[in-house]
């Protein structure tokens, strides 16, 4: 196994641990933490196609996970401020109790 | 014998014959707007009834004049107006009518008796509450007399002939409620309708032969030589020509209608209706119209004949009518009502005018026609008058001693009887017989006729002198006292007497205007025309019939007034005789037995098929119908209905497993959104493993 | 494949699974930054030195933080009564393990083509900030519109209503 397919499969790991937290856990934060942990496990993607890639001096791979971490970064402000606001108004964060759009 | 006639057929018809339509219409009218008002309106139906006849009568008698003025400025004319009523392919059905002397005196004859018996109705009805229907009947029934009269088309006789036979029907049941009466209402339209089947056939026959129905069509005619000659050439049944079979068949009809034998016995059961129908139509017109019709068709009747002899259907017609002369008479010696002698009277008279056309032409039956129709209606209004006087009663044996109590009545009555029995020389019945005794006793084929007409004449002067001793001699025998009749009911029997005694003036050998009239030549007064061979024997002959009539009839009557229950005076003589004679020689009960037996099990036959065999077809029908409704239903609520629901039901079902997809939780979602991912990259790796 | 590889493998899985399976979430947030720092080192390992710094620099010093805080402000330390996993918990793993199997059948089905070990490159902070000016310049504009619009976004969201504008 070549040191690319490696850290792939490790990305994917992380991914599907991250998706799993998301898609399993009650509270709206885990899930987003697991968001971050997708995200972060793409990051990882790219880093390892960049180091392993054809052209490393052109800078893409890290350019595009700088830019990666920063909307992230973002995204997780906002997504964290629409939780605090949701929990304003029904007093949980408990996602199965969320189903007004239910049918 | 019958002499040539000579009527010229005009060309254009004058004003007068054009609307002559308007003599049978004004009646017609009359009736219909008579049927539209309400029972209790008697003033206004009778105005109606009469005004409307007076009419027919005025024009009818311009008419006549017309007629008369052409004949006596040299030679009798006949005008027609001819109508297509409608065209069949190339077929024309015509209609039309006709003004020549035969219609003519017809004319008036039927108006001026008709106006006479509506005045005396006035009276005689009074207490009727059915006054209204009585004389819109006798309206419509006067207007399709007259259309008989003046119709130039078979068709359209035979349409009017019908009308008068309705009309009959309707007045004969005019008291509906009687049974007696409603079945002889029944039994009379039934028995003219089985002549009525002839007379169509014959119809039939002539037109499909002649293409036409027309009598008189500017030689197109079916009663005009071309028209005659084509019938004489072609043969038909038992040696006869197409002429004579129609003949015969026409004159069935006519003998339905005029109760020849054997189909008289409705007449005299037609007296349940009341008199002046009795009068009007039984006596003096309807009955007549059957005599009327042989004499319109008298060219068909006599095509072939040589001069001097006779054919066929006129020689059948004599003996038919000969016979029912006779027959008639000896039946109406033993009867006890006092209408029904008159009734059988009437049949009897019929026999004669049948009996004169045959042997003696048109003029010798026409003319009897009309001196009957005169002292027959006067007797039987002059019966009326007695009913009346009588309180209702019919019998004679209940009556007696009359001419103290209605003397008016009892002379006019006397003078009807003597004319009906043919008292010489001051009386129109003597004249018209012997013309008829004349004929047949110079018909060139046989002389039994005039035996049994002689006889005839005897028998009707021994009943009407029974008659006229039962009713007016001897003293009274019934329960309340009898009065006079008023004045509206005398006074027509007056004006009828009158003309019972003097219309015989016109008839006279001496001066025979009536046959010079009828057959288009100059009339000329001569007193050698009694001095022609056998006529003054012949009139001897009938004189002395008459007397021995009534010196036999006052023999056995005169002084006896026997009541109801003790026997005839003919009775205690003959009990075997007068027991056929009563029963009226049990052709009634034959009848019963054959005719009206098979009838009744046909209408058994008739009716088990009916309800049996369509029924159960229909029933079928109806049943086969409803299953399949059943079918349809059941297919419509269990499959069709089913099916649909079932859809719907499905539809919801599926929906609400989809719905079950939107959980509202966002976890949900995405889980479906990694799977659809995992989908997809599954099938882009597997399409990449090349 | 280093053993350091193993190793950084090993705390930045343990980090992850620690932060999707403890109850106690103040615990997963914290868990969670011992991933984002095991995946700094993967960086550093990478010879991705600047994305490494970044890592740490914003997804520990912030992201992480920020968690925490949203965390503690929406008590979320308190263990919720029905359990931490949700009811239909089986199914969401299945859908993850089914992810996993595809990503991992993809990447063992190229293995063969994905290029063996190579030198490392050279990115220098100086050729990161020419690149961040010169050809990236319009992506960094428009990272700096998103922060600033997610900043105000974000602070929007969260605020508290007053009383009168509702």
């Amino acid at each position: 196994m070549t040191p690319l397919a490696g850290y792939l499969l490790v990305a994917a790991l992380l991914f599907s641990i991250g998706l799993a937290g998301a898609l399993t856990r009650r509270n709206a934060i885990l899930v987003l933490i697991g968001i971050e942990l997708m995200l972060n496990a793409a990051n990882l993607n790219l880093i390892a196609f960049w180091r392993y890639g054809p052209h490393p001096e052109a800078l893409t791979g890290m350019m595009f996970a700088i830019f990666s971490i920063a909307v992230a970064a973002a995204e997780a402000a906002v997504g964290l401020g629409l939780v605090i606001s949701i929990h304003r108004h029904t007093k949980t964060t408990d996602l199965d109790q969320m189903n007004r759009m239910k049918g | 014998m019958q002499e040539a006639i000579s009527i010229t057929p005009q060309l254009t018809a004058s004003p007068i014959a054009g609307i002559l339509w308007l003599i049978p219409a004004a009646p017609i009218v009359a009736a219909g707007l008579s049927a539209l008002l309400k029972q209790p309106r008697r003033k206004a139906s009778a105005t109606l009834a009469i005004g409307s006849l007076s009419l027919s009568l005025l024009f009818s008698l311009v008419a006549f004049g017309h007629v008369v003025s052409d004949w006596a400025h040299g030679g009798a004319t006949r005008e027609v107006v001819n109508l297509t009523w409608f065209q069949s392919g190339a077929v024309n059905v015509d209609l039309g009518w006709v003004l020549d002397p035969l219609s003519a005196v017809m004319l008036v004859m039927v108006s001026f008796v008709g106006l006479l018996i509506f005045i005396y109705s006035t009276g005689y009805m009074e207490h009727d509450e059915n006054y209204t229907r009585f004389f819109c009947f006798m309206s419509l029934f006067a207007g399709a007399m007259l259309g008989v009269v003046i119709s130039n088309s078979l068709l359209l006789l035979f349409i009017c002939w019908e009308l008068v036979g309705l009309t009959s029907y309707l007045l004969i049941g005019f008291w509906y409620q009687k049974p007696s009466a409603s079945a002889a209402a029944k039994k009379a339209f039934l028995t003219t309708r089985i002549g009525d089947v002839f007379f169509l056939l014959g119809m039939v026959w002539l037109f499909s032969q002649t293409g036409t129905l027309l009598f008189y069509n500017h030689g197109a005619g079916s009663l005009e030589p071309l028209a005659l000659a084509g019938l004489l050439a072609t043969p038909a049944a038992l040696g006869l020509t197409a002429a004579g079979a129609i003949g015969l068949l026409i004159f069935a009809g006519a003998a339905g209608k005029s109760g020849q034998f054997p189909l008289h016995v409705w007449l005299p059961d037609a007296m349940e209706g009341p008199t002046p129908v009795s009068a009007l139509i039984h006596a003096a017109t309807m009955v007549a119209a059957g005599v009327y019709l042989i004499a319109r068709v008298y060219p068909l009747m006599q095509a072939g004949a040589l001069t001097g002899g006779s054919t066929a259907a006129l020689t059948v017609v004599t003996w038919v009518g000969a016979f029912t002369a006779v027959f008639a008479a000896l039946i109406a010696v033993a009867q006890n009502d006092i209408k029904r002698i008159l009734a059988y009277s009437t049949v009897s008279q019929l026999g004669y005018m049948m009996a004169g056309l045959g042997m003696g032409g048109v003029a010798v039956g026409m003319f009897h026609l009309l001196t009957h129709a005169f002292f027959k209606a006067l007797l039987f209004m002059g019966a009326g008058s007695v009913i009346h006087g009588c309180h209702g009663e019919q019998d004679i044996r209940k009556m007696g001693g009359l001419k103290v109590d209605m003397p008016l009545t009892c002379l006019t009555y006397a003078i009807g009887m003597l004319a009906l029995c043919g008292f010489p020389l001051l009386f129109s019945g003597f004249w018209s017989k012997d013309g008829i005794l004349d004929a047949a006793w110079h018909w060139s084929v046989a002389k039994s006729p005039f035996y049994m007409l002689v006889v005839g004449a005897l028998l009707t002067a021994f009943y009407m002198t029974r008659q006229m001793i039962y009713v007016f001699g001897g003293h009274w025998r019934g329960n309340k006292p009898a009065h006079e009749s008023p004045a509206v009911m005398t006074a027509p029997l007056v004006i009828l007497a009158v003309f019972a005694m003097l219309l015989g003036v016109v008839g006279t050998p001496a001066w025979p205007w009536f046959r010079a009239f009828m057959d288009g030549h100059a009339a000329v007064f001569e007193l050698h025309g009694f001095s022609e061979p056998g006529l003054l024997a012949v009139m001897a002959a009938s004189t002395l019939m008459v007397f021995i009539g009534f010196g036999l009839a006052w023999n056995l009557y005169v002084d006896r007034s026997p009541r109801p229950q003790e026997p005839d005076e003919l009775e205690r003589v003959t009990p075997m005789v007068w027991g056929w004679l009563h029963d009226k020689f049990y052709v009634d009960e034959f009848y019963g037995v054959t005719v009206i037996a098979f009838y009744e099990s046909w209408a058994r036959v008739s009716d088990w098929l009916d309800r049996r065999v369509w029924g159960g077809v229909v029933a079928g029908v109806a049943w086969t119908f409803g299953l399949w409704a059943q079918l349809n239903r059941f297919l419509d609520n269990n499959i069709v209905d089913g099916s649909f629901d079932k859809g719907c039901d499905e539809l919801g079902v599926g929906g609400g497993l989809l719905s079950r997809m939107q959980t509202g939780r966002v976890q949900t979602y995405l889980r479906l959104l990694a799977l659809a991912v995992v989908v997809l990259a599954a099938i882009l790796i597997w399409s990449s493993r090349a | 494949m280093s053993l350091v590889f193993y190793i950084i493998t090993a705390l930045t899985v343990a980090g992850g699974l620690a932060s999707m399976v403890l109850k106690n979430t103040v615990h997963c947030a914290l868990a969670l930054t011992v991933a984002f720092a095991g995946l700094a080192l993967f960086f550093l390992n990478l010879d991705a030195q600047f994305a490494g710094f970044v890592q740490i620099l914003v997804y520990i010093g912030a992201v992480a933080i920020l968690v925490v805080f949203a965390i503690l402000l929406t008590k979320g330390s308190e263990t919720p009564k029905g359990g931490v996993f949700s009811r239909t918990w089986l199914a969401g793993l299945a859908v993850a393990a089914a992810v996993f199997a595809v990503l991992g059948w993809a990447i063992l089905h190229t293995a063969p083509m994905l290029p063996g070990a190579s030198p490392a490159p050279t990115a220098t902070v100086l050729q990161i900030g020419q690149a961040l000016i010169g050809r990236y310049v319009l992506p960094l504009e428009i990272v700096a519109v998103l922060l600033t619009a997610a900043l105000i976004g974000a602070v929007i969201v969260a605020m508290h209503e007053k009383e009168g504008t509702k």
